[in-house]
């Protein structure tokens, strides 16, 4: 019976990790996602894959690592991920917003000397 | 007949209707030596308010940003429309009516005679004028204290916009200027640029209309971002090989 409940839940996770995939790739090809984002969803993807699959694979690592508590490898894992994926958009986040800066400087100016040179004409 | 020098007036303004045309009159009343070629330019910052259509209707030389950048960045499309338009000097000033455009000659005149790069005009040397509330001085001597610390350069009012800067330092402040409350922090790229500080007593009135952007908890905001952005910039100058930004 144990066995019967933990298949069902196997077989729920990866399903779930497939249903995430796939809507991964589908927004690549609708070009709604840059391939440089979406890296690091398709390494999540492949992650959430490997774990339903490897059942035991979680509590290996554990033990490789010495951690009593497997699941709170998860945790760690999870929040660093976010972490570093947080920094990384700040960092395009200003990227961009100099980037806005620049085009909106470089659009006024230019605006002002066509407008400047329309009035010549006239 | 001396060479003939042409001087950008960059007058950033955001909602400033009540104040445009009044400063307009002003500067184009002001009588300057006959080889000084004055030209005001207003660099509205979208403005919410009547300004455009103002200085459309006047005919005042104006830059229309398509987005809101700032003071930081509404000057700085100032300072690059002087460098491109070939000006040998560009002037900020305030849009509202506190810096007389009488007291330009003071800040120009050190330029003139090649005796600075960037001149300040300072509202504590004489201690003339209107010279805001005790708290803010304090906060203005807090920034010239650290300023003094980073570079060695003493500058009393270093949250003085009224500012001159010639083509040298044009080239510096349009490849880079600090978007947010850019006063303070500019000192320490002038100084780490090895550009020539002069600070000159000028006369400042009180505003003539509307209410200063940094009040209540904005004054905190405020000083730390100042302090934070001043000291990044120090080590990024002084250690990282310099002018590389984001």
């Amino acid at each position: 019976m144990e066995n019967v409940i933990s298949y069902r839940l196997q077989i729920i996770a990866i399903i779930t990790a497939l249903i995430f995939m796939f809507f991964i790739f589908r927004l690549i090809v609708k070009g709604k996602l840059r391939e440089e984002y979406s890296f690091i969803w398709i390494v999540c993807t492949v992650l959430l894959l490997l774990f339903s699959v490897w059942r035991d694979g979680l509590d290996v690592i554990a033990g490789l690592l010495g951690i009593y508590y497997a699941p709170s490898i998860i945790f760690l894992g999870a929040i660093f991920a976010i972490v570093v994926f947080l920094v990384h958009l700040s960092v395009v986040n200003s990227k961009q917003h100099k980037q806005i800066k620049e085009l909106a400087q470089e659009m006024a100016l230019l605006k002002e000397k066509m407008e400047a040179e329309e009035k010549k004409k006239l | 007949m001396s060479k003939k020098v042409n001087i950008a007036i960059i007058i950033p303004c955001y909602n400033e209707q009540d104040n445009i045309v009044a400063l307009y009159c002003e500067l184009n009343n002001t009588i300057f030596p006959e080889n000084y070629h004055v030209v005001p330019v207003y660099v509205n910052d979208c403005s919410i308010d009547n300004s455009k259509q103002l200085l459309i209707e006047n005919n005042i030389t104006h830059i229309n940003l398509p987005v809101n950048l700032g003071i930081g960045g509404a000057v700085q499309s100032g300072f690059k429309y002087a460098l491109k338009n070939g000006f040998d000097i560009a002037v900020q000033m305030d849009g509202d009516g506190q810096h007389p455009p009488g007291e330009l000659h003071k800040i120009l005149t050190p330029l003139i005679e090649s005796k600075a790069d960037v001149v300040i005009g300072s509202r504590y040397i004489t201690k003339e004028g209107f010279q805001s509330s005790q708290l803010r001085r304090l906060g203005i001597n807090y920034f010239k204290n650290l300023n003094r610390c980073l570079t060695g350069i003493t500058v009393n009012d270093s949250t003085s916009g009224y500012r001159a800067l010639n083509k040298k330092a044009l080239e510096l402040v349009s490849e880079y200027y600090p978007d947010e409350y850019p006063e303070p922090e500019s000192i320490v790229l002038y100084a780490l640029n090895n550009l020539k500080i002069k600070e000159v007593p000028v006369f400042m009135r009180e505003r003539q209309s509307g209410k200063s952007s940094i009040r209540h908890y904005k004054t905190i905001y405020y000083m730390f971002k100042v302090t934070l952005g001043t000291i990044f910039l120090y080590i990024r100058l002084k250690f990282n090989g310099k002018r590389h930004f984001i």
